[in-house]
């Protein structure tokens, strides 16, 4: 089957099994590998993306729930050259450790920044919950979202 | 140590396959470079073997060992760039070839052991040899400077990737040096005399950043599973649900007729599809018919029942395989002025690294060669198993390192390598071998469970003369990895080894046996402390008095979190300490508990540590974060049960583990300055998890909590049972 829709600004088309997912068609016909495979049952959250903004789990979405939607991966996170102001405060905190989550991380916290521009640790936490990370990054990552919370 | 590099350029060993290297046998900083391997350092000078120098400044260093997020990728380059003296801002760091000849750990006080990335052995085991090729590096520099000047090397020094010759106001950058230099027949010999100061030191032991990170924040880091090769198909294996039973295939027909299927490979222990995509091979998988021979010895091993015979093994009172045996434990235990004895569990644990195994095999048409891309903590392990899979020599595979998704031991093995290498031989084009969560879990290889049979008696005084330790399980060797605790001074100690082999796999797993075991004996020491009305910090200062390393520490992380100061209501502090892989920490957890859900909750941790030099603190302290959550995550919630003999959890909504909100609200780390050698900190925090919370438990509520994981269930069982033995025996 053909689908269309927006991926990372641009519109796109691709032809796709009928069973096909969101998370490997992005990583084999769009070679954006940014968002990870892990547990392929939308338990762990390390291949989030958004769907028209918010925070989904790609390895459970159907390609054919896609049609028409506006999907945005890391790799289109920010626009242009800069980077998104999480991926420097990433940087900057030192977070990621072996790194494999840290796509589906920076996502799910661009889209609580998104609705929530300075969220409480609470709220980071509950929000956060769902992004495994068994490196254990956790304190950094939230401490990284809270530098760019208070910078908003 | 001293250097032996006198090394021939001349002495080449050519090896099938066109590599040409310059091998230097027991050399501590040998050279060499592969002609393949210099033209993707295009523009830069060949050094030494672990040192490329541009004449644009720019510096490359080469990585020996796997990045699986433990940070040593730049903490080796820190050392070579702290002694080359070049500015860090010009680093480059690229993994080395899969040579072990020349990039293998210091094995036996010299380079050329394997290239494993385990034990955190990775910066104390390059730490010296790695200084002294950074300082030989910069003598070969300084010697071409003194020729061409005509000065005495003595008057030379450097600064930050300049040579300066003060006398005459002359300098020259390593780049301009670079353009005019020939390598010398011999390198310069270089001893630790030639090495800086410590307290020069611009890189060593100061906030340098991790090379890796900026490509881990946007989604380029790559990890073997997202190498795409021309041609590549995938595959996915169905295994043996049970460890040891054979596979045969009823329906390749119907197999191979579903969409997308390419090929279906029978293996010894799974039945192997070769298809279009993942999702293809998945689906075809669902239609596998496969009879699994009968007989294999894990067929009845059923773990949660196994505690029962670890229990009538402790109780027969035979002698296993001794690990301490000092004094004489059974007198003092009859002497005692009393005894305990309590019963430590632990249920087996999987590594659960994010990335599930998988590699990228391309077998040429010939299968006289091969192309493997691999995240491995096995680096030549992996390259040597295709190899030995093909028969052909080590040399014929060109073999390309990756990140690593994780590894916490697991992928020290390299089951997954051969197992890519067999499918991609069977088609004759690249293959990507992915296992899915439930293959990587189900056919996990795990921390061993264990029983804990913990004996003690004090004297009068209430201090502990007799210490009995018998460890009982499945799962061998690992077990007895931190069964000993030599800086405790107990004068009569006896610890042995039962192991009950269940035909399972088992496999080191971060800190290995250091996790139960230190876990029992920290929560052990606890237990008879508050039966003798002890403090547990004083407890520790006792029986560490002879070792004022290790006192230090406990020391620090008692002024840390305050020991001893009013606690909010519902709340106790427990402390633990362990050493491992010779870095000293000291970890104290704040808890409080919800009774009705039998719920812990950890709001507080402190650690410190003491590691020796520590060449990059910040990721050190990262370290130790993360082995604090990753310990949390095992002490409260995993555990892998077999069901005869099949693992009965498949993924992570039954197999939990730590979330953020089951971190603690602050993690509180300091590292005691040291000139000590480097010790291992990437597993150094995680063995003192159990027995903090325990303790912290047992400060709470007066129970032990004695089977890990502490899950609601066995809180609430805990707080539910009444009428503790006198005697402080249960």
């Amino acid at each position: 089957m053909k689908v269309s829709f927006s991926l990372n600004r641009k519109a796109v088309e691709v032809e796709v099994e009928e069973k096909a997912t969101l998370l490997w068609t992005l990583r084999d016909k769009f070679q954006l590998t940014g968002t990870k495979y892990s547990c392929g049952i939308a338990q762990c959250g390390s291949c989030t993306v958004h769907i028209e903004g918010n925070p989904v789990r790609s390895c459970m979405m159907p390609m054919r729930a896609i049609a028409g939607k506006d999907i945005v991966t890391i790799e289109g996170l920010s626009e242009g050259d800069t980077k998104h102001a999480l991926q420097d405060a990433w940087v900057e905190e030192q977070v990621p450790q072996c790194g494999y989550c840290q796509s589906g991380q920076i996502m799910q916290a661009a889209a609580l920044l998104k609705k929530n521009p300075n969220p409480t640790r609470e709220e980071i936490v509950d929000y956060m919950d769902g992004v495994l990370c068994r490196c254990g990054a956790y304190m950094r990552i939230i401490s990284a979202i809270q530098r760019v919370a208070t910078k908003g | 140590m001293k250097t032996t590099t006198t090394i021939s350029r001349r002495k080449f060993l050519n090896r099938v396959g066109g590599v040409t290297f310059v091998i230097s046998a027991g050399a501590l900083a040998p050279t060499l470079i592969t002609a393949a391997f210099d033209k993707s350092l295009n523009g830069t000078k060949t050094i030494s073997a672990w040192v490329h120098i541009g004449e644009d400044n720019q510096v490359t260093i080469l990585n020996p060992a796997a990045e699986m997020g433990q940070g040593s990728m730049t903490a080796l380059a820190v050392i070579i760039a702290e002694e080359l003296d070049v500015d860090w801002a010009n680093v480059t760091i690229q993994d080395s070839p899969i040579e072990p000849d020349v990039y293998g750990l210091q094995w036996g006080g010299r380079l050329g052991g394997p290239m494993i990335t385990v034990g955190s052995r990775t910066v104390r085991g390059y730490y010296l040899a790695l200084r002294l090729a950074g300082a030989q590096a910069r003598k070969v520099l300084m010697q071409h400077v003194a020729t061409k000047w005509g000065v005495p090397i003595t008057e030379l020094n450097s600064d930050s990737g300049v040579v300066i010759h003060e006398k005459s106001g002359q300098k020259v950058t390593y780049g301009t040096i670079v353009a005019t230099l020939k390598l010398p027949e011999k390198l310069p010999e270089v001893t630790e005399v030639d090495l800086k100061n410590p307290k020069e030191f611009r890189l060593i032991g100061k906030k340098v950043s991790r090379f890796d990170i900026p490509t881990k924040s946007d989604g380029t880091a790559q990890y073997a599973i997202d190498v795409q090769v021309p041609g590549m198909l995938y595959a996915v294996i169905s295994r043996s649900p049970v460890n040891g039973a054979k596979p045969t295939l009823l329906n390749e027909q119907q197999i191979l007729t579903m969409k997308g299927i390419y090929r279906v490979i029978p293996l010894n222990h799974g039945i192997g599809i070769v298809g279009e995509s993942f999702e293809l091979c998945q689906e075809a998988r669902k239609s596998l018919k496969i009879d699994w021979s009968p007989g294999a010895k894990a067929t009845n091993y059923q773990s949660v029942e196994a505690y029962d015979s670890y229990q009538n093994k402790a109780n027969s009172h035979e002698k296993g395989e001794v690990i301490t045996e000092e004094g004489n434990v059974n007198d003092a235990l009859a002497s005692a002025a009393r005894t305990f004895e309590s019963n430590y569990k632990n249920d087996f644990v999987y590594h659960a690294q994010m990335e599930p195994l998988n590699a990228v095999v391309t077998v040429a048409e010939d299968g006289k060669s091969a192309e493997a891309w691999v995240g491995s903590q096995a680096h030549d392990g992996a390259r040597k198993s295709v190899a030995d899979v093909l028969g052909i020599p080590f040399s014929d595979v060109t073999y390309h390192s990756c990140y690593l998704g994780g590894g916490f031991g697991r992928r020290s093995m390299s089951d997954y390598v051969e197992e890519a290498t067999h499918l991609s031989n069977a088609v004759k084009r690249p293959v990507k071998l992915v296992w899915s969560r439930e293959d990587d879990m189900q056919y996990g290889a795990f921390r061993p469970i264990s029983l804990q049979r913990m004996r003690a008696g004090v004297d009068a005084e209430g201090n502990i003369t007799a210490w009995s330790h018998q460890i009982v399980g499945t799962g061998d060797g690992l077990m007895s990895s931190g069964a000993k605790s030599p800086y405790y001074t107990i004068p009569n100690q006896y610890i042995d080894l039962h192991n009950m082999d269940a035909g399972v796999r088992t496999k080191h797993w971060r800190s290995v046996g250091h996790g139960p075991n230190k876990y029992a004996i920290e929560a052990f020491i606890d237990e008879v402390t508050m039966a003798v009305n002890k403090d547990p910090y004083q407890m520790r200062r006792h029986l560490l008095r002879n070792n004022p390393r290790e006192l230090a520490v406990v020391d620090k992380v008692a002024e840390m979190c305050q020991w001893g100061s009013p606690l909010p209501e519902g709340r106790a502090r427990g402390m633990a300490f362990a050493e491992r892989s010779g870095a000293l920490v000291a970890g104290v957890a704040e808890i409080s508990v919800d009774r009705d859900k039998g719920k812990i909750k950890v709001h507080r941790f402190w650690c410190a540590m003491d590691a020796g030099v520590v060449v990059q603190p910040d990721n050190a302290i990262a370290q130790l974060e993360g082995g604090v959550i990753f310990g949390i995550s095992s002490v409260m919630h995993e555990s892998i049960t077999f069901k005869d003999g099949a693992v009965e959890q498949s993924n992570f909504h039954n197999y939990h583990i730590a979330r953020m909100s089951d971190a603690p609200e602050s993690i509180e780390c300091h590292i005691i300055p040291s000139q000590e050698a480097p010790a291992g900190v990437g597993e150094a925090s995680t063995p003192v998890v159990g027995g903090a919370i325990a303790n912290a438990f047992l400060a709470l509520t007066g129970k032990a909590l004695c089977h890990m994981p502490f899950t609601s269930e066995k809180v609430k069982e805990v707080l539910e049972e009444y009428g503790k033995s006198e005697n402080g025996q249960r």
